[in-house]
């Protein structure tokens, strides 16, 4: 690296370069590496203990009950993730190709999918609440004035129906974004590609699987990756709905709601511990870093340059 | 990019097409009936008494009722948690905007060792997690007293502003033309002079598209309040919420419009500005 001088272009140039730099790695990079420093001590409380290596680690991934909690947010992430890959993806895509036919209204219905998107979780988390109450919620008012009784249920408090609901909610908060993702990526397909598929095919199901569906791949990889990312780090919305403890009985217990659980504490179990803490987010940082790069390979490796 | 010249029309049996457009005519409609239903749902139930809300909740209420509303003005801390979500957001979308040209600007008008360095740099931090970093982070707060102190969420949220901002003025200012640059050169302006006067007018449409797309998730965001800020004073409006739904649970009609209140003016803000709202929202996902 040649001797930098510092003459007057070059101070400028640092002035402008330099702030912006400290922030990014003030309140980004040195959080980050040191969130893997901390999960190789023990902690009391705020204070840092001797070196335990990789002890919180087995404790988190080998020991009871941590062994279970962990599995079992787990296991529910990986339910989130499929569930909103077609509820969210799928629905999305279905809507970005209905808005791209540009039938009446459709700027309309475009403004329209993406309103819930632009709104905080916390409000749709509140407002789906309100809704799924057992007695009072629209959702079983509205079931029982159609004389469906038998499917009034208490969909937040019983296990077979919570996690559902609260699938549900966040679709209904995010369908939006896979949507408009899919239709830029639509509007970018070149007319003449579809004239000459027009030429060999009366089918829309040929059309959609053989032309439509390869050349929006761009816009699959990222949407997907985005989910994916997202999935394992839900937090807000099982929090609000479900609480920290993922009520009823874990059912709807994420990674992100287990770990901030650890990390700080909670009402009914108030141990807080930083090294544990430190040693799940260490794990879900690896675990989505590998995944995500290999979904964004892999799908890369299908994308068509048009 | 309109709609018309990117739509295809198949010259098929005008039956066929009916019966197909239908179809996705249908699926539209069912789609934003469910998408606007809540919504509307909950601004009726603002104007609502909870007795109204559990007898008839789909009915369209009297708009003259406001009776929560002035409960929610004068009973609670409503008012408090929307100033410091404006303070909280503008200080940060300031630092953002600032930072982010300052930087992009370097990156993309002068050539220097180490500039694609310092983009890559940027750009790592697009896209890691900062919420699995929030023990460290709680422990950076502490150390430097800003625990429980709004400083703390402005400086968090322009971090992580910035990798997005970098990213899409870097890209916007080095497709400026260099002709006005070096013309003001010649004529002895001094090179923040040039990038005050000359260059910053041209990079406003960047700056609108980078600001929505940090605008939307800083207002909105509950985590780190919920970690940095006890002081019931000092909430911002989703962390206000919590506390808020809290105390008022048995009172459905107060419930409904303090959502609303609380929605009302992200809303109103997309429903003006729907076009550069979609556009910044997807703009990292969209090449």
């Amino acid at each position: 690296m040649p001797h930098l001088r510092m003459t007057g272009r070059g101070l400028w140039i640092t002035a402008l370069v330099v702030p912006p730099l400290a922030f990014v790695a003030l309140f980004i990079v040195y959080p980050i590496i040191s969130a893997f420093a901390y999960a190789f001590f023990d902690w009391q409380g705020l204070r840092r203990g001797a070196f335990v290596g990789l002890e919180n680690f087995h404790t988190v991934l080998f020991v009871e009950p941590y062994r279970s909690w962990t599995l079992n947010a787990f296991k529910n992430n990986v339910i989130v993730f499929f569930a909103l890959m077609v509820l969210q993806n799928g629905l999305g895509f279905v809507l970005a190709y209905a808005l791209w036919r540009g039938l009446p209204g459709a700027r309309f219905h475009r403004v329209a999918v993406f309103l819930p998107v632009v709104l905080s979780t916390i409000i749709v988390a509140y407002l789906f609440k309100l809704f799924l109450h057992p007695l009072f919620g629209v959702v079983n008012i509205f079931l029982r004035g159609l004389g469906l009784d038998w499917l009034a249920q208490p969909w937040l408090g019983q296990g077979d129906t919570a996690l559902a609901s609260l699938i549900v909610a966040q679709a209904w908060h995010m369908v939006g974004f896979p949507t408009l993702v899919f239709l830029a990526g639509m509007q970018r397909i070149p007319g003449e590609i579809l004239d000459a598929a027009r030429m060999e095919t009366e089918s829309e199901w040929v059309k959609i699987t053989q032309i439509v569906w390869p050349l929006v791949a761009p816009s699959a990889t990222i949407v997907f990756t985005l989910l994916f990312v997202g999935a394992f780090n839900w937090f807000e919305l099982p929090y609000i709905m479900a609480g920290l403890d993922g009520s009823p009985f874990g059912s709807t217990d994420v990674l992100g709601l287990y770990f901030y659980r650890t990390a700080f504490g909670n009402v009914s179990a108030g141990q807080q511990d930083f090294g544990l803490g430190s040693a799940l987010a260490v794990l879900i940082f690896l675990f989505v870093a590998v995944i995500a790069s290999t979904i964004t390979v892999r799908l890369r490796a299908r994308e068509i340059q048009i | 990019m309109t709609v018309a010249s990117t739509t295809y029309y198949d010259r098929k049996g005008i039956l066929g097409t009916l019966g197909r457009d239908g179809l996705l005519q249908i699926i539209l409609i069912a789609n934003t009936i469910i998408m606007l239903a809540p919504i509307v749902i909950m601004v009726f139930s603002a104007f609502k008494t909870t007795p109204q809300i559990f007898q008839s909740p789909f009915a369209i209420p009297d708009f003259t009722q406001v009776g929560n509303f002035v409960k929610i003005w004068t009973e609670t801390n409503f008012l408090r948690y929307l100033v410091n979500s404006f303070v909280v957001t503008g200080a940060s979308m300031v630092l953002i905007l600032t930072l982010g040209t300052m930087a992009a600007y370097a990156i993309g008008r002068y050539q220097f060792s180490g500039s694609s360095f310092i983009l890559m740099f940027f750009l790592a931090g697009l896209t890691l997690p900062l919420k699995l970093a929030i023990i460290p982070l709680f422990m950076l707060m502490r150390d430097l007293s800003i625990l429980n102190n709004q400083l703390s969420l402005v400086f968090v949220y322009t971090a992580m502003g910035l990798p997005t901002t970098v990213f899409i003025m870097t890209g916007f200012i080095r497709t400026l033309p260099n002709e006005l640059e070096d013309a003001a050169r010649m004529d002895g302006a001094s090179e923040a002079r040039i990038m005050w006067s000359i260059m910053l007018p041209l990079v406003r449409p960047a700056m609108v598209i980078a600001g929505i797309q940090n605008v939307v998730p800083i207002w909105n965001d509950f985590f780190f309040p919920l970690v940095f800020i006890q002081n019931d004073d000092l909430k911002t409006l989703p962390q206000g919420l919590t506390t808020f739904m809290g105390e008022y649970t048995t009172d459905w009609g107060v419930l409904f419009s303090g959502l609303t209140l609380s929605a009302a003016p992200i809303i109103i803000l997309y429903i003006v500005l729907s076009r550069q709202f979609i556009a910044g929202m997807t703009s990292g996902a969209i090449k």
